[in-house]
């Protein structure tokens, strides 16, 4: 067991992170703190979830959002996807194991992960709509957002929602409000089973090694940690019985990195297509200063008179 | 339009005689598309802008900043389209390739030398413009298509988010080419003198026409003067 983050005091206290601790800034540069914090991470032992759903409950209570009610279509998943107003969303799968034959009830936590390698952050092009904080965290800040869903696009584990309400761009915040004033997440707070743990990315992976082996003993041979190195590792992770294959689990992607055509649209053609409209624009102005203006001359105009001239009207 | 075949001329084109002679090039309609064609590119390539690079993102203040951008720069896209569809349903026919147009194409640096003697005799529109008109439309096109892709309030839920991620791509590099295509259509216009005055006054003077489109103005002197009072007439109308 991993020992859950004790309850703060109720004194007011300092932000333990902030503005000063900016990583990484949508559409601008920032010059990262000398000293990095230390990253912080959530971890969701899949293998222990029961599918209580007490954190999506605790997302909403703590985030006083209002996920519409939807209706029932046979499905355990309510709402049926992230909305602007669920951040975080219980996935189920049934499984039918080709080795075993068993069916196993395969229950997903959804929800931002938390990028080293932010696609999401790299896609905006408004300036401070997303921040990433030297302890790992990825957040909106809704001042800035656009709502042009550029996110979307860019988020590897389409994540980012757009809100048709205030047209900006929602997900979970690691509730980076809590862990600045020293609490856990509401969802880790919430979970009855300690599937979701929340503590430094060290402990979590420390913690995540002792469940693995705890899974291989019994017998599910290829458990292991989530932290997919393509997107630089992330602040959620996952202890998954079968990590060799995470697309089961609802369709987490294996092996998940920036879409090259992201990579190629935020890169190469921003510099390829300023240089291009910039040598378009220089060569006209060098043309004009070399050649000066192409004129009509006079005999141009008598020329015309003349071709003119013999007809009357 | 230019219904008898031949004819290098489009609607209300006439000459004038006298001194200068004068040649009507663009009617009332044709100028008033072209200018609201003109208007949105224009605001269609700042406020896109604004999103293309971090540097640019001033330009939203603009518009009343990035939310506004965001909301109205597909919006003046569709007025974009609508209105080039007008140029194009105007001039299409016009813009189709003629064998001089080669010829004159391959005479590149005389063109930009000014030696507009060497070159053969062009109808109504050059090589050149030939070239801005098609690359247009056909730029126009793919930014319409992959605009909407994009278009995230109304119609993220028709593609798949793999989809988007190309027509991002797709939009951004075909508004690149298209501004560049800008850019050289407003240079030539700026460079060779008097022609601004096509799409202001829409008339322009007997020797421009000589000097550039000559093939043009043989013919629409060479034009059945039954014609003469229509042109006659619009042209007052005009001034
Ligand atoms: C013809 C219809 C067009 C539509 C429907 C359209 C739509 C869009 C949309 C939806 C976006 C995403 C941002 C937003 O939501 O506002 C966008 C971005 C952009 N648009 Fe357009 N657009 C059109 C035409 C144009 C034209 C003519 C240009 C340039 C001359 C242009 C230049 C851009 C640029 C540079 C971006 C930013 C791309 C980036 O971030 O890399 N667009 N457009
Ligand atoms: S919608 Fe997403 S990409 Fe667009 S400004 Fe907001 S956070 Fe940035
Ligand atoms: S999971 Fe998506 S939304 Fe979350 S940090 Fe990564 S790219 Fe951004």
């Amino acid at each position: 067991m991993f020992p859950p983050v004790l309850n703060p005091t109720t004194v007011p206290q300092e932000p333990k992170f902030g503005e000063r601790d900016l990583m990484r800034r949508s559409a601008s540069t920032v010059t990262p703190p000398a000293q990095r914090q230390t990253e912080v991470a959530k971890l969701i032992d899949v293998s222990k979830c029961i599918g209580c759903k007490a954190c999506q409950s605790a997302c909403i209570e703590w985030n006083d959002t209002h996920p519409q009610l939807e209706s029932n279509t046979g499905i355990y998943e309510n709402p049926h996807d992230l909305t602007p107003d669920m951040f975080t969303l219980m996935r189920f799968t049934e499984w039918e194991n080709p080795d075993t034959n068993n069916l196993e009830w395969l229950i997903r936590k959804d929800g931002c992960m938390h990028c080293e390698d932010p696609g999401c952050l790299k896609a905006c092009p408004a300036p401070g709509a997303i921040v990433q904080y030297s302890n790992g965290i990825v957040d909106f800040v809704h001042e800035n957002c656009i709502g042009c869903g550029y996110c979307v696009k860019g988020c590897p584990f389409n994540i980012p929602r757009i809100s048709e309400v205030d047209h900006t761009a929602y997900k979970c915040t690691l509730c980076s409000d809590r862990i600045a004033v020293g609490q856990g997440p509401a969802c880790a707070k919430a979970c009855p089973t300690q599937a979701i743990v929340f503590g430094t990315k060290e402990e979590m992976k420390k913690h995540a090694e002792g469940r693995v082996a705890d899974l291989k003993s019994r017998g599910f041979d290829s458990a292991g940690l989530y932290d997919p190195p393509g997107v630089g590792g992330t602040h959620v992770m996952y202890v998954l019985h079968h990590a060799d294959k995470p697309e089961i689990y609802a369709g987490l992607p294996n092996n998940p990195a920036i879409s090259p055509i992201v990579e190629a649209w935020k890169g190469v053609t921003k510099y390829a297509g300023l240089a291009v409209m910039g040598v378009a624009a220089v060569t006209g102005f060098l043309h004009y200063m070399v050649n000066g203006p192409n004129r009509v001359s006079e005999e141009d105009e008598e020329a015309a008179q003349r071709l003119t001239g013999d007809r009357s009207s | 339009m230019s219904t008898d075949s031949g004819y290098d001329v489009g609607k209300g084109d006439s000459v004038h005689p006298g001194k200068p002679v004068t040649v009507d090039r663009y009617t009332g309609g044709a100028r008033i598309n072209h200018w609201i064609t003109a208007t949105s590119l224009v605001l269609l390539a700042l406020s896109g802008l604004s999103l293309f690079h971090p540097r640019l993102f001033f330009l939203s203040a603009l518009f009343g900043g990035g939310q506004w951008v965001r909301t109205i720069h597909p919006w003046i896209g569709v007025v974009l389209f609508f209105s080039f569809l007008g140029l194009f349903l105007r001039f299409w026919k016009l813009n189709l390739w003629k064998r001089e147009d080669g010829t004159w194409l391959a005479r590149v640096r005389d063109v930009l030398a000014a030696h507009d003697e060497r070159l053969p005799e062009v109808g109504k529109y050059n090589a050149g413009q030939k070239l801005v008109f098609w690359s247009m439309s056909t730029l126009i096109i793919v930014l319409i298509g992959s605009g909407i892709v994009i278009w995230n309030q109304y119609f993220a839920a028709y593609t798949t988010i793999e989809q988007q991620r190309w027509a991002l791509l797709v939009h951004s590099i075909a508004a690149i080419l298209a501004i560049s295509v800008w850019i050289t259509h407003v240079y030539a216009a700026i460079w060779v003198k008097g022609t601004i005055r096509a799409m202001v006054r829409g008339s322009v003077t007997g020797g421009w026409a000589w000097r550039y489109h000559r093939k043009w103005l043989r013919e629409l002197v060479a034009r059945p003067p039954t014609k003469e009072p229509t042109a006659d007439r619009k042209r007052t109308a005009a001034e």
